[in-house]
């Protein structure tokens, strides 16, 4: 179905982005509320969509827009197109109402920011990006929002970049992030090369003519592109960096939303993944490994909000192997992206809460007892903290379960492993989430006489408040009667019945099991004993590891960067003496003198004219001769 | 009506102009120079509409016996890729004369012989795209050299001297190559019909292919300095270090492109054997130059330097789509060289802003700019963005088009060539960050933001760089038609979607 009003979801937030740069402290008074009223419509448009979309049949409901043709060079048409269906509608809702939610957060959160107005520009920039990443129909168009929230995040992270560290922050993910780009590149490439199209309908209706050779090298670079947005192995090491975010941002972009968008297009290329089983089962193994990987991190890091990012890190890598066990598995990575989008984004806005409260301090170890001080804040995030750990009937039970199951139920020794690491990592989140809220809501207080903790504004809490509800509700919703998974079922292949390893009871028993043991080994292990307020140094060697995220910055350093380095002074040095070195002898030589250029070069150059008029003349001469 | 002759003509009367204002009003020399810049600029745009863009043909055609005892001809003649780079000259020209009000200033000559010269260049810039006779296009070509030597040599800082003489021989041994090939051009149009330097009559002789390999070779060398292409870019970075910020724009903008436009223009049609038989090696060396033209710009100290080299990378892309002969590769590359053209200005000339204020052109003398010239700072923050082709804008739809159009044939070039964009992405923000991020060093506290001048000089690049980023349709239109049609003519076609084949 074709309609017109698509656009207004991209264009509304993207016109308070360019009205706020524009109009510069001018707009300093009015910004903030001009930017999260255009959100808000956008959400109000959003849902306008879905009541429409509710209203049509199963096959009427995917609608699209053209806007105008934007590059058409031989085959290769890419039209500037929007396209909205069953699956882009989630994340639309999800972009701009926790997008609204945060806004709202915000104005008093960076109340006290001069650049308020400026932050509130990018936010903007970024649900715009965001929302034309999932509305896009093509690759291509899905490429402009994908940069376009790379951007943004650049941007955000970067928002106090006057600190050298934040600014390396903000780098190192705006590079991290374009080597997964690379990827998306070639994927693109490939998809051209090989079906001529690189239009989602286009790719789907030519998978069944391409070969598998070529299905699995865009399936695989498809990959590498959600490795690097979603900070997924091996390209994660930029998300912990980029908690240098205000905190709102940290929980918009690098919890809820942007960061998923990997999730987003492993389900939307779900066609091809299908049909190529040895990208299918790289991204399990992709999936499975960070979701360990973020679950060790978590547990040793004492900074709140990077305790989250690799919680996040860890809960993106089970929505990746949910999509990695498709066609069964998209729906479940999906229903745990939009119940992982209530419960995440709500614990780091609580975490900015706290940090409000505490002088923006983050380490964990000088927290303790808040509970007492900011009710609400711990009472909202100890719903998200439910969530997380899937304790019925919060919203992760019902998502991160539906994972675990599909997983054990993948078939055979792959079943078995898959399914043990989940539920493995069930265990470990529920251990370094329960040391979060232990550490900074409960036991004695820590922190130093400056902090006077208090609970934040109603502007703040409120937004808090709305996301707990989510977080406690949401998965219920999504799951009762299927309705997320029948609502989407129209996109994906259909499946048969799958043999069943364990059945749903089993599964939620051994999930609540690991995690009672988490939380269990937490409790004795912090509540008990009196915490620190410094980190302890006498630890073992695999907390050291840990809390530098495992050493992959390390990696990077030493196996890219550092020989990086080295080449590039290497090639500056040889440029001047080898290459340059190399036309300077050759001039000299022509010059038919061992002098030095310099040393010819003023009468040479005085007589440049009449040496041109001795070419002209040669050319003359030489031409007469021959013609003779 | 003779649109590129009067096109010519304009800046030439407008330097007589300038010549006649005395020599102390410089308020009323820099206001004739950018009206007549301006006015060209205007012309060019008539012209353009008049311009049937589904016409493969040369259009606005004019032929004047010139010399006729040798057959040669005042022969002009546009494309639509010639179109479009006459274009990009002629709006760059009055941005760069009001970008760059003050940098006459100081120079060895007067502010007057600066206009002049730029207003010269001008018409040489218009006329060298313009060329349907080998002869004068070589003329123009070379007499190119004499306005830039002087612009560079007398207005510029540094080893200004050095780097002059450095670029004018550099060029004139291209120059001299291509002379040479010229010349047996035309003994041979003589033993098969009748003296001639028309391009399209040179374009049918019939030649051996050893012949057609060293012709070839003697238009290419000069073209692969121009452009400038890895191994021969060495003069290059001297050359932006010392030219004026203007200067820059120009030479990197406009005359390098004359390296790239020659390329098609002349080494494709008059030798197409010849271009498929090296094709093979100036692959290899445009993808050398992507790769590394942006590892050393990642390490360059000096802003001047650094732009330079991110253009001989830039270059890279360009070459690359010219020689993987379809149409994406094509239209891409001459899509390149006008957003290029941009880019580079924009880069230069805020570039060349901060420098001024600074009194240094190292980059780690700046520092927190953001802060301090908050305007300036996000100028040349979208000037790098458009430089690494963020989507969205104009840069990214050529460079996008010249990998996918490389990958359809050559996919390892296009493969290796894409890790340019992570490469891009380091020399911006490296640069990004220690200039304009962090807190606010020495020597940087008081810098005055963009003046009114300033922003409105700037301000028509970033929009063309915005606009064309979401719809360059307008451009694509008019180069399309002869992307095909070249392509043809080498016997090429665009490679089939090879699926099916499972």
């Amino acid at each position: 179905m074709i309609s017109n009003s698509l656009v207004y979801l991209i264009a509304l937030p993207l016109a308070g982005a360019a009205i706020l740069l524009l109009a510069g402290r001018r707009s300093d008074k009015w910004g903030h509320l001009l930017a999260t009223a255009l959100s808000a419509s956008s959400f109000f448009v959003g849902l306008y969509q879905l009541s429409l979309m509710l209203g049509r049949s199963n096959e009427q409901r995917p609608i699209s827009q053209k806007l105008f043709e934007w590059i058409s060079v031989g085959s290769f048409k890419i039209d500037a197109g929007l396209m909205l269906d069953q699956l882009s509608i989630c994340f639309v809702l999800l972009i701009t109402g926790v997008g609204t939610l945060i806004h709202v957060y915000s104005i008093s959160y960076m109340s006290h920011d001069p650049d308020r107005r400026r932050f509130f520009a990018f936010l903007n920039l970024f649900i715009a990006a965001m929302l034309l990443l999932v509305l896009g129909d093509s690759y291509l168009n899905l490429y402009v929002g994908w940069e376009g929230v790379g951007l943004a995040s650049y941007l955000l992270i970067g928002f106090w970049n006057q600190k050298p560290a934040y600014a390396t922050a903000s780098k190192k993910a705006f590079v991290m992030n374009r080597v997964g780009d690379m990827g998306l590149s070639f994927a693109i490439m490939i998809a051209f090369a090989t079906m001529g199209t690189v239009s989602f309908t286009g790719v789907k209706a030519a998978v069944e003519h391409t070969s598998t050779a070529a299905l699995t090298g865009i399936g695989i670079m498809l990959l590498v592109a959600a490795t690097g947005k979603s900070a997924q192995f091996p390209l994660q090491a930029w998300l912990g960096d980029a908690m240098a975010g205000p905190t709102p941002v940290s929980a918009l972009i690098h919890a809820a939303t942007m960061v998923t968008a990997g999730v987003y297009l492993i389900t939307r290329s779900n066609f091809i993944f299908d049909a190529a089983p040895t990208a299918q089962l790289l991204v399990v193994i992709v999936g499975a490994v960070t979701l360990m990987f973020g679950a060790l991190i978590g547990t040793a890091k004492d900074d709140i909000k990077k305790a989250l990012a690799a919680s996040t890190m860890s809960q993106i890598g089970y929505m990746i192997l949910g999509a990695g066990l498709g066609p069964v598995g998209y729906a479940f990575a999906i229903m745990h992206l939009l119940t992982h989008g209530f419960f995440k984004a709500g614990m780091f806005l609580g975490a900015g809460s706290v940090m409000h409260g505490m002088n923006d301090e983050v380490n964990m170890r000088k927290y303790g007892a808040l509970r007492k001080f900011m009710p609400i804040t711990f009472a909202t995030f100890g719903l998200g903290y439910l969530a997380i750990l899937g304790v019925p009937p919060f919203a992760g039970f019902y998502s991160k379960d539906m994972i675990i199951e599909t997983a054990f139920n993948s078939g055979g020794i792959k079943g078995i492993i898959l399914g043990s690491v989940t539920l493995l990592g069930a265990s470990i989140t529920a251990f370094y989430m329960t040391r979060v809220m232990i550490l900074t809501f409960t036991g004695k207080s820590r922190w130093d006489d400056q902090a006077h903790p208090h609970e934040s504004p109603w502007l703040m809490w409120l937004p808090m408040a709305i996301l707990a509800i989510g977080s406690v509700t949401s998965g219920y919703l999504l799951s009762h009667g299927n309705a997320l998974v029948n609502w989407l079922s129209p996109l994906f292949e259909n499946h048969g019945e799958h043999e069943e390893l364990l059945s749903p009871i089993v599964v939620s028993g051994l999930a609540l099991t690991m995690v009672a043991i988490g939380v269990a080994i937490a409790f004795l292990k912090y509540s008990r004993n009196q915490v620190s307020d410094v980190a302890p140094e006498n630890v073992s060697i695999f907390t050291r590891i840990a809390r530098q995220d495992l050493l992959q910055d390390r990696f990077n350093e030493s196996v890219f960067m550092r020989p990086g380095q080295v080449l590039t002074k290497i090639l500056v040095r040889t440029d001047d003496s080898v290459i340059d070195g190399a036309v300077r002898t050759v001039g000299r030589a022509a010059m038919g003198s061992g002098a030095s250029l310099r040393g010819v070069q003023s009468g040479f150059v005085r007589s440049y004219a009449a040496l041109i008029l001795v070419g002209a003349v040669a050319l003359i001469a030489a031409i007469w001769v021959v013609t003779q | 009506m003779i649109w590129l002759t009067l096109l010519m003509a304009l800046p030439l009367a407008g330097s007589v102009a300038v010549a006649l204002v005395p020599k102390a009003n410089e308020k009323l020399i820099k206001q004739t120079a950018f009206i007549t810049t301006l006015i060209v600029m205007g012309t060019t745009i008539a012209m353009a509409v008049n311009f049937q863009r589904d016409n493969v043909e040369l259009q606005f055609i004019e032929k004047y016996s010139w010399i006729p005892s040798f057959g040669i001809n005042y022969a002009l003649g546009i494309d639509g890729l010639a179109l479009v780079l006459i274009l990009m000259s002629t709006i760059l020209a009055p941005v760069v004369v009001l970008a760059g009000w003050n940098e006459s200033h100081g120079g060895r000559w007067s502010i007057k012989s600066f206009y002049i010269l730029i207003l010269v260049l001008e018409t040489m810039m218009i006329g060298v795209f313009a060329a349907t006779d080998v002869f004068l296009f070589y003329v123009i070509f070379e007499a190119m050299l004499i306005p830039v030597y002087f612009l560079i040599g007398g207005y510029g800082s540094g080893e200004r001297a050095a780097a002059a003489v450095k670029f004018l021989i550099y060029s004139l041994f291209g120059g001299l190559l291509m002379l040479a090939s010229i010349i047996a051009l035309y003994v041979m149009s003589g033993a098969q019909g009748g003296h001639t330097f028309d391009l399209k009559a040179l374009s049918q002789l019939e030649m051996s292919s050893t012949t057609q390999n060293l012709l070839f070779l003697g238009f290419f060398i000069a073209f692969a300095i121009k452009a400038p292409l890895w191994p021969l870019h060495t003069w290059l970075p001297d050359a932006a270090d010392s030219a004026t910020p203007g200067t820059s724009v120009l030479l990197l903008g406009v005359l390098d492109k004359v390296g790239t436009f020659g390329m098609i223009r002349y080494c494709l049609t008059l030798f197409p054997e010849a271009s498929r038989t090296f094709t093979p090696l100036i692959l290899v060396l445009a993808v050398i130059s992507i790769v590394y033209g942006a590892i050393l710009a990642i390490g360059q100290r000096d802003l001047k330097r650094l732009i330079a080299f991110t253009s001989i990378s830039h270059f890279g892309f360009i070459t690359m789509g010219i020689f993987a002969m379809t149409s994406q590769g094509y239209s891409g590359a001459a899509l390149y060289m006008f957003n290029h053209g941009f880019s580079t200005a924009a880069l230069f000339l805020v570039g060349g802003w901060m420098i001024s204020r600074r009194g240094s052109s190292t980059i780690a003398d700046f520092g927190g700019l953001q802060r301090i010239t908050p305007v300036m700072a996000w100028m040349f923050f979208i000037a790098g963005m458009s430089s690494l082709a963020l989507p969205g804008l104009s840069s990214f739809v050529s460079e996008f088009l010249v990998l996918v159009g490389t990958f359809t044939r050559y996919p390892v070039h296009a493969v290796i060539a894409t890790f340019g964009i992570v490469l891009a992405a380091l020399y911006i923000l490296i640069p990004v960050q220690k200039a304009l991020h962090g807190p606010t060093t020495p020597g940087n506290e008081n810098l005055s933001d963009l003046n009114l001048r300033e922003k409105i000089a700037i301000a028509p690049i970033i929009a063309i760089i915005i606009a064309l980023g979401f719809y360059p349709s307008p451009l694509l239109n008019v180069i399309n038609p002869a992307a095909t049609h070249v392509i043809a003519q080498l016997g090429f076609s665009d490679p089939v979607p090879t699926s099916g084949e499972k």
